[in-house]
């Protein structure tokens, strides 16, 4: 079974950490991820940078500009995880935008994922329908989970469609924004996650977008199975470095 | 085969829509009601009311005679300089600002290189009293001052993006961005014929008026429909996709798009997408583009900022890769050498954009008896700067 269902199944609340590759060295990579799952993170996913990532907000857009500034390239990126499975047994995603990938070769590059340990993908460039007509097979011939996205302007039968989709969790975008926006849920924001708890989907959900400290973590995941940090753990380490890791986590789940 | 777009969104392999599930909505919404709402009579009406009365439409059909004696060759100039606002940039904004009203929308956002879409966006939301947010990288805020203070008179605002190399490109994420963040109320008013389907296709059929006009004004000059050759200059391609519209299944019209080589094709700074480009995404859209190996989106050079973007529209990419096309591509100093002979020649200025276009003569040989129909997409009064300088006028 592959590591996202094996963690999706546990009887608890996941905490999912997003950070840039490559960021803010370039060797920073597996070390950032080995202390993220010392100190408790459930689940992580790699982003791998691009030179025009339309859904990312200026922090996440910062790193990734850096990051390629330090050499990143897909190609580094698979070099750094090479043994990362001898050390790290949470599941591991890589988040991407399509391009680079499409250029690695679709094939070549989900191969490579499962050799090296990669269990699931997140492309918000590529929509499902593509997926669906000309990747999925790829995908399942190597045994990678993709995960789609939802927004609340997603229709309900749109949702069905990526639920039936989907073969590890949903990631339920909190609110109409790029990453990185502004912390905190009102009342719009847990009608919608109400809305879609109701909806008693196949896949669990995990939300994502706006989310960086506690209390929010708190309120996410009371109507979901986890929820995922990004924007405000990259600023962390842009203030902090990569080596303080355990601080941010700590401050998350153990208040 | 056909050279237009198909029931799927592409252009042969080259279209469809790479969108971030955020942007599904906006752009689904439009799909499904672009071809509708233009086929309404009420919607054709008010098109071609405003393209007539306040575009100033049809924009003339000239013969260059001088230009026509010195290359031995009758050529034609679709005069598209002389449109409200100096470029075909307008007919485009005139069309997406209606379909946007219809769609119930009430806040416009738009992403401009030279700032001739920008002014074109602004002026037809001043003219529809809807709120107009342009993105614009700061680089070519600087150097294109004119057209940002013609904005803000229209009653835009400019938003300068900063990230990457802060010209069109960014510009163009910026605006996606904005649009992920305000789904509901906003319209996004594409100024090429790149993006998501149905953006492309959509622009297409704005401009397209132009290879309409060509047609029947050709006609009554020559007594034929068919010109030889159509030329246009392409960055994102939209006044060659209206230039082309109309011929593009005749294969007797040769079709020629120029694209801008900047320094030199294989100079590291160009923006010859055709040559330099592979296939790849860009803004929502399979088509050839500038990248690394790697898949990382490179940055163009080229003196003129409207042709200065690392891709292509995916009907051009399409046109290419199938050959109906010529691809030529022209230095900055052959177009500014064939953007002055015009203004020696005919009296015309014409834009930097148009003058790569022009310098197609000094190219390629044409017969005596071919009909040469050349896109003057804009005029040149943005560009005084650059031409006194690089002519040290």
């Amino acid at each position: 079974m592959n590591r996202i269902n094996t963690k999706l199944q546990e009887h608890k609340k996941l905490l999912s950490i997003y950070f840039t590759a490559g960021y803010p060295n370039l060797n920073d990579t597996v070390s950032i991820i080995q202390s993220l799952e010392k100190n408790g993170v459930d689940m992580i996913e790699i982003g791998m940078p691009f030179s025009d990532p339309l859904a990312d907000g200026p922090t996440i857009q910062a790193s990734s500009t850096q990051a390629l500034k330090n050499g990143m390239t897909s190609e580094v990126l698979f070099d750094q995880l090479k043994d990362i499975r001898k050390t790290v047994s949470i599941p591991l995603i890589i988040m991407g935008y399509f391009n680079p990938m499409l250029q690695y070769g679709v094939e070549a590059f989900c191969k490579k994922c499962a050799e090296v340990g990669i269990d699931g993908l997140i492309i918000p460039d590529l929509p499902v329908d593509v997926y669906h007509d000309q990747y999925k097979s790829i995908f399942e011939k190597h045994g990678i989970i993709n995960v789609f996205l939802i927004t609340p302007q997603t229709s309900d039968e749109r949702i069905r469609f990526i639920d039936s989709m989907s073969e590890g969790f949903i990631y339920m975008v909190s609110s109409a924004s790029v990453t990185g926006s502004s912390s905190g849920f009102g009342d719009v924001h847990t009608d919608y996650f109400k809305r879609i708890a109701q909806m008693e989907l196949e896949s669990p959900q995990i939300i994502g977008f706006g989310i960086s400290d506690h209390n929010s973590f708190t309120q996410a995941t009371q109507y979901a199975k986890g929820a995922i940090i990004g924007s405000a753990f990259v600023k962390h380490l842009s203030t902090e470095g990569s080596t303080k890791v355990e601080s941010f986590i700590n401050s998350l789940l153990r208040p | 085969m056909t050279y237009n777009i198909n029931n799927k969104g592409y252009y042969g392999e080259f279209g469809g829509a790479y969108i971030p599930e955020m942007l599904y909505p906006n752009v689904e919404e439009l799909r499904q009601n672009y071809l509708k709402v233009m086929a309404e009579p009420e919607f054709q009406e008010e098109f071609n009311a405003l393209l007539k009365d306040y575009v100033g439409r049809p924009s003339p059909l000239y013969f260059a005679k001088r230009l026509s004696e010195k290359y031995h060759t009758k050529i034609y100039l679709k005069r598209e300089d002389l449109n409200h606002t100096g470029a075909h940039k307008i007919n485009n904004t005139i069309g997406q600002i209606l379909m946007a009203k219809r769609l119930g929308k009430h806040r416009i956002i738009a992403e401009t290189g030279a700032g001739q879409h920008g002014v074109a966006t602004a002026t037809v939301c001043a003219l529809m009293g809807l709120e107009c947010i342009v993105y614009m990288g700061e680089v070519d805020i600087a150097r294109q001052a004119p057209n940002v203070a013609r904005m803000k008179m229209l009653g835009a605002t400019v938003v300068p993006a900063l990230s990457g190399s802060r010209t069109l490109k960014d510009a163009t994420n910026e605006a996606i961005r904005d649009w992920i963040n305000n789904p509901v109320n906003t319209h996004y008013i594409i100024g090429s014929v790149v993006g998501p389907h149905p953006y492309p296709d959509m622009v297409a059929r704005f401009q397209a008026i132009v290879s309409e006009e060509i047609k029947w004004q050709l006609k009554e000059k020559e007594g034929t429909a068919k010109p030889d050759y159509v030329v246009a200059c392409v960055g994102g391609g939209s006044n060659a996709a209206g230039a082309f519209y109309h011929f593009l299944e005749d294969t007797e019209v040769k079709l020629i798009a120029v694209e801008a080589a900047g320094k030199g094709v294989h100079s590291g700074e160009s923006a010859a997408t055709s040559i330099l480009g592979k296939e790849g995404i860009i803004h929502g859209s399979k088509t050839l583009l500038m990248q690394t190996p790697d898949g990382q989106i490179t940055e163009p050079y080229s003196i003129s900022a409207g042709l200065d973007y690392p891709g292509v529209g995916p009907m051009h990419a399409h046109l290419y890769k199938s050959g109906r096309a010529e691809f030529i591509a022209i230095t900055d100093n052959d177009a500014m050498t064939a953007g002055l002979e015009l203004c020696k020649k005919e009296g015309i200025i014409p834009a930097i954009e148009s003058s790569h276009a022009l310098a197609v003569f000094e190219h390629k040989t044409f017969k005596p008896e071919d009909i040469v129909v050349v896109s003057l997409s804009g005029r040149g009064d943005k560009d005084l700067e650059t031409y006194i300088d690089h002519f040290g006028l």
